[in-house]
């Protein structure tokens, strides 16, 4: 198995061990591959999410079997609704005694088969070169996503001859990649014809490492682009031709533009219910083209015009080869018309206005750093605020799963140590996954984090009182500690911010000090998230 | 409305439950389901009857095509398939009603294959409205008990669905 990763070329891998893992622990003495512990089998996960995330390539966790397993399933399924390549190895009970609901059982190939793209049960020790090659291969290509690989702990034991196994050949498995020349030129063709065509890019443009391809097609073309929350800083956030992030939580020009345009191009984006609310209306009033590497997606929430089912950069460079050429002045002038300053928010003496402090922070941070949003009223403050230049901006847009950031960030800067990594998350969500300071503490792994206090799940809180009469229940994070205390318990340093006034100092310092780091932003809990 | 959707898949394990567990979850309406080898002993064809409209029968045919073990998904159109479904009903047949009921199981070419003093097992492979007719001329006798199997289809003709 481990032979297995380092031909993989895995040089990291996050995990939690336990006594149906032990064979594979053993074997890892023997190894170059650096283990990262973390403090929770979900931050494995989660960590693997994030370093997948910067090297583009499959990541590995590896877990123990019954809780184990399950800790982890939050991660599989955060990294599956949001297309990350993650190879999840768990170990598992003596085969003979499956099924017998011994001794920290479960049946884990069952369980996550909903939220994996694919699963295997090892029983013979043979395939184990075949089923990691695969493995790699499945998670790795057409829509990325978690393949976990349960491993009985009598089948890590036996030994065998380690042998390549040759090129992937799975008859049910050939993603298609390039985009299908008619389609794509009935794609040009309607681009050249329309009056207002709109770029919506998503997360899928990432997964194929498509940005730079997104770019030169945008700008070759002048065409006009929003993104959903997964796909921000496609292009960076003040590049001309970018109207914003569309949804519920997005700006108002970006979907009004998605209403006006006469020709919408989907690109690596699901038209999920948060960034669209009602797709069928839209079928009716725009040409929907749909470019996606899973046929599934398209057709499935809107439908569409133009199906074009292919990888986005192979879709992307082939569209650019096609340089449709149309008349669209008028459009982009009124797109440019609508752009409004952002808004300003009344600051509440006492507290930080979230999104100014962001926007502050964003433009103290290094060019290409890496951006962890966490998930809450944070997440939108961050989506909506941060500037992306030349970095990456990393949330789970799909699941939303609160504590997502640290670990994250921690597996973002060990895939990339030379850039800065920053999570900022709310208190809410960084209690679910502080233990992991330890992680970085023990590894020497530097992130920093930013927590927005607001003393309440003040995402939830807005939800209580706009649409269920004000009555507030549960929302209380009182009894939470001294942040300060937690930094200093772990040996790291703190600042906290009461006023925009103070934060320029402190940013100054805790983004400049070499090690993790802890802000807190102290927010009043009236805010909201828009 | 109903549609047939013939599914080659990989023989082994667990293929039978994904493929379960994926209708079940995306709300994907299933009117039977059958699976059996093929003349390649790693293959089996699974026959889908599906109810939809052509928007959801679509996401159904993408939704199976996803899967990694799936290797080929195509929707059989009923006038071009030949289909067919294997039932056996137990109905209740004492000695008077006896007569009548093999009279109609020779009128629907279905064979008596068990007796006893108070029932006759019939049984009928045909298309599955056939199935249906034979259901309702014996339901006033009382049906004890029946077993059918789902139907299974081909398409007509020399061509087949290539792997």
């Amino acid at each position: 198995m481990v032979k297995c990763l380092e031909s993989q070329g895995i040089s990291v891998v996050f995990g939690y061990p336990g006594a149906t893992i032990a064979p594979f622990y053993d074997a890892l003495t023997q190894s170059e591959i650096r283990h990262i512990l973390t403090r929770g089998e979900q931050a494995a996960g989660h960590a693997a999410s994030g370093y997948a995330r910067i090297t583009g390539k499959p990541a590995v966790c590896v877990v123990t079997s019954g809780p184990g397993s399950t800790n982890l399933f939050t991660a599989l399924a955060t990294a599956y609704a949001d297309s990350i390549p993650l190879v999840a190895i768990t170990g598992q009970v003596t085969s003979e005694l499956l099924g017998h609901d011994v001794f920290q059982e479960v049946d884990t190939t069952g369980a996550v088969e909903p939220f994996t793209k694919y699963t295997y049960l090892v029983k013979d020790a043979a395939e184990i070169p075949r089923v990691f090659q695969e493995a790699f291969h499945i998670a790795s290509t057409g829509r990325k996503g978690p393949v976990l690989i349960d491993m009985p702990v009598d089948i890590q034991k036996q030994v065998i001859e380690f042998k390549n196994p040759g090129e992937v050949n799975i008859r049910g498995y050939k993603p298609r990649v390039k985009g299908h020349p008619m389609q794509l030129k009935r794609v040009a063709q309607a681009i050249s014809e329309a009056k207002r065509p709109l770029l919506c890019v998503g997360g899928g443009v990432f997964s194929a490492n498509a940005e730079k391809y997104v770019r030169e097609l945008v700008e070759l073309c002048n065409l006009p682009l929003v993104s959903t929350m997964m796909g921000i800083g496609v292009l960076p956030s003040r590049h001309p031709l970018f109207y914003g992030m569309i949804g519920q939580s997005g700006v108002p020009l970006a979907n009004r533009a998605i209403e006006e345009s006469d020709l919408l191009i989907l690109i690596g984006a699901r038209v999920a219910d948060r960034a669209i609310a009602s797709p069928r209306r839209l079928e009716g009033a725009t040409s929907i083209v749909h470019i996606d590497i899973d046929a599934s997606e398209i057709g499935k929430n809107v439908g569409t015009t133009i199906p074009l089912v292919g990888d986005a950069a192979a879709v992307t460079q082939q569209l650019i080869e096609c340089a449709p050429q149309g008349e669209w002045e008028k459009w982009l002038t009124w797109l440019d018309t609508q752009r409004a300053a952002a808004p300003s928010y009344p600051e509440t003496p006492g507290y930080v206005e979230p999104r100014r402090f962001i926007r502050y922070l964003s433009l103290q941070m290094e060019e290409n750093a890496v951006y962890v949003a966490d998930v809450g009223e944070n997440q939108i403050w961050s989506a909506r605020a941060h500037l992306v230049r030349s970095g990456r901006f990393l949330t789970t847009g799909g699941m939303g799963t609160m504590g997502y950031s640290v670990p994250a960030a921690i597996g973002a800067k060990l895939a990339d140590p030379s850039r800065q990594v920053i999570a900022v998350c709310g208190d809410g969500s960084f209690q679910m996954q502080l233990t992991e300071l330890a992680t970085a503490n023990q590894h020497g792994v530097a992130v920093k984090i930013v927590v927005m206090r607001n003393g309440s799940l003040g995402m939830v809180r807005e939800i209580q009182d706009h649409s269920y009469g004000g009555r507030q229940i549960a929302v209380a994070l009182d009894g939470s500690p001294d942040f300060g205390g937690i930094a200093a318990a772990y040996g790291i340093p703190f600042w906290r911010v009461g006023s925009m006034e103070e934060a320029p100092e402190a940013i100054a310092g805790f983004l400049n000090h070499p090690g993790s780091a802890l802000l807190e932003c102290i927010v009043s809990p009236k805010e909201e998230s828009i | 409305m109903k549609k047939i959707i013939s599914v080659l898949v990989e023989n082994k394990a667990g293929v039978l439950a994904r493929i379960a567990g994926l209708f079940g979850r995306r709300g994907f309406n299933i009117a039977s389901l059958t699976v059996g080898e093929t003349e390649d002993s790693e293959v089996s064809r699974m026959t889908i009857v599906a109810t939809g409209d052509d928007r959801e029968i679509e996401q159904v045919e993408k939704q199976l095509n996803k899967q990694i073990d799936i290797i080929k998904v195509k929707t059989l159109e009923t006038e071009l398939s030949t289909r067919r479904e294997l039932m056996l009903v137990k109905v209740n047949a004492n000695a008077q009603a006896r007569g009548e009921i093999i009279d109609i199981a020779n009128i629907m070419k279905a064979k008596i294959v068990d007796i006893s003093p108070s029932t006759l097992t019939l049984e009928l492979s045909d298309r599955p409205e056939r199935l249906d007719l034979l259901i309702s001329m014996l339901d006033s006798y009382g049906i004890a008990e029946m077993a059918r199997t789902g139907m299974v289809a081909l398409g007509k003709g020399a061509g087949a669905i290539a792997l």
